[in-house]
């Protein structure tokens, strides 16, 4: 064992350049999660006689979301907003653009590929201004291009408008994903299934996919884990009109800081923090069989 | 041509152009607004003027917040680099007692802890601890949720540092501490670099966390002020917006092709870099 260790480090010495990053993940990352816990079984608030002394209401909290119509709402859009905008959205348009991109000429294929990146780089609060200009009602891009201004597609198509734009937001990633997966394809399969005329989508689905499935799969977990925690909604938003577009993390926002419920929001954190989990633990137990 | 081609050929083709409008329509704001006389929410093609400019500077809050930003992005990246490249180098080379337990729980920590799920109680921690509107406290919170990514990433890139660098400069009386500083970190530079870069670029960007943490707008970065700048009023101030807005983008974009350009675009698994 002591001849592995190359650098002469030693254990001791080793450990001593591991705590102080094991610390600050400790205290920022650790300890917030478990205590998420505990704070979920009290009645703790940001102002009141409970700020002070909160009291522990075991599982009041839980029995009260399932009853609350807000959680649910926010519980089925944050469905819907993870099964339109990532598994399907960014899916199968990183798939497309990724299948497209291959045999396209090199400078088309940068500049897509470029403008992709750019809208998965460029910083949140930036793209949700972007958004706002293509999405407003007066003088708003998409009305001027369709020829007829007057609707405020954020106020009354508030979903829809989330899942075009986490759709533009994430498929950079999706693409950059199926791109290096389709690498791997064997070219000679490929060429079999050209020589035998399969079409495109028969190529996809019989020579392509049997290569890429686990990539599908690992890709979808990641893309579904991200949107479900995504706080860029609020920008666009913010939740309204009247809840409608009022996704889990706005929720918790909503609860926590504007209604000072933090224990309730707490309790709702947990099952998030659970979800994200099993979502996670699932991924890293595909790549691990992968390998 | 059969005609069977011809409309394959039509179909990509359109689908090309609308996947091409799709993302660069949204884009094109970022680049008139901020030079139109009278910048609207939509898109135009401006009346050319550097007036913005000058009203967006002479903002009482809008230079100061990306002074901010610089801050609190510097407190985030020089935590996480430094302590990452330690944690990494360690890890790589010695087989601490539970070492490949840790780097799974790492992995597993960085993508179950989000900002989201973690707001409530950090938001609580710094309000009792009294740090909130405290940039250093923040720019900590931000390197922890950054450090697990950072350790993972660069522990791929010390792995593929061959040790018989370190076993040469060992033979010839190296402390540690020196093998590490002038043999290791110089090999790893590509790596560290990378995580820098990365570092920098979630920290400018991240909005959530100084959102909860710096309620002072004296203390805001440039991601809270650029949001606030809607509220303002009632109504969004659109002189500012569109200026600020390519001010505050533009150091991330001028980073990544920093990066791709030097290192080329790496792909780190699930990590956003």
């Amino acid at each position: 064992m002591a001849s592995r260790d190359t650098a002469g480090l030693g254990v001791g010495r080793a450990v001593a350049f591991v705590s102080p990053a094991l610390l600050l993940i400790g205290v920022f990352l650790v300890f917030p999660a478990l205590w998420t816990i505990y704070i979920g079984i009290t009645d703790y608030a940001l102002t009141g006689p409970s700020s002070v002394a909160p009291s522990v209401v075991g599982l009041d909290n839980f029995v009260e979301a399932l009853d609350d119509a807000l959680f649910t709402n926010a519980l089925w859009l944050t469905v819907v907003f993870v099964l339109g905008s990532a598994v399907i959205g960014q899916n199968l348009l990183g798939f497309a653009l990724a299948w497209l991109l291959r045999g396209a000429r090199p400078a088309l294929r940068r500049v897509v590929e470029g403008l992709v990146l750019l809208s998965w780089i460029l910083p949140s609060v930036v793209v949700a201004y972007l958004w706002i200009a293509v999405l407003d009602r007066d003088g708003g891009t998409l009305g001027a291009l369709l020829g007829s201004p007057g609707t405020a597609w954020l106020v009354e198509y508030p979903m829809a408008s989330l899942v075009i734009f986490n759709t533009w937001r994430g498929t950079a990633f999706s693409m950059m994903l199926y791109g290096s997966a389709l690498a791997a394809v064997p070219p000679s399969q490929l060429e079999t299934a050209r020589t035998v005329g399969a079409s495109g989508w028969q190529t996809v689905r019989d020579v392509v996919f049997p290569h890429i499935r686990g990539h599908v799969l690992t890709n979808t977990l990641l893309i579904s884990l991200w949107t479900a925690n995504d706080f860029t909604p609020f920008l666009l938003t913010a939740g309204g009109p009247n809840h409608e577009s009022e996704t889990l993390p706005i929720f918790i926002y909503q609860q926590a800081i504007a209604s000072g419920r933090l224990g309730y929001a707490a309790a709702i954190s947990v099952l998030l923090l659970l979800v994200n989990l099993v979502v996670a633990a699932l991924y890293l137990l595909l790549l691990r069989r992968r390998s | 041509m059969t005609t069977r081609q011809m409309l394959r050929r039509t179909g990509y083709v359109a689908f090309m152009a609308v996947v091409l409008a799709f993302f660069a329509v949204p884009m094109l704001w970022l680049a008139s607004a901020p030079f139109d006389s009278d910048p609207g929410i939509g898109l135009r093609w401006p009346d050319w003027t550097l007036a913005n400019w000058e009203t967006t500077f002479n903002h009482p809050y809008a230079l100061g917040s990306l002074v901010n930003s610089i801050v609190l992005c510097v407190v985030a990246t020089a935590v996480t680099t430094v302590l990452a490249t330690l944690a990494a180098y360690a890890l790589s080379r010695v087989r601490i007692p539970g070492r490949d337990a840790l780097l799974y729980v790492l992995l597993l920590l960085s993508s179950v802890v989000t900002g989201t799920a973690a707001m409530v109680p950090i938001f609580v921690m710094m309000f009792q601890l009294g740090l909130i509107n405290s940039q250093y406290a923040t720019g900590l919170v931000i390197a922890g949720g950054m450090l697990p990514a950072a350790i993972f990433i660069l522990k791929d890139f010390v792995d593929s540092v061959p040790r018989s660098y370190e076993e040469s400069a060992r033979v010839f009386g190296a402390s540690p501490t020196q093998v590490l500083l002038h043999v290791v970190l110089p090999v790893a530079r590509p790596g560290i670099a990378t995580i820098l870069v990365w570092a920098f670029v979630q920290a400018w960007g991240n909005f959530l966390l100084p959102f909860l943490l710096l309620r002072d707008v004296s203390q805001q970065p440039a991601a809270v002020l650029l949001r606030t700048l809607k509220d303002e009023g009632g109504s969004a101030n659109l002189t500012v917006i569109p200026v600020f807005s390519l001010l505050y983008a533009v150091p991330v974009v001028a980073l990544y092709l920093f990066v791709s350009k030097r290192y080329g675009f790496r792909f780190h698994g699930g990590i956003k870099a």
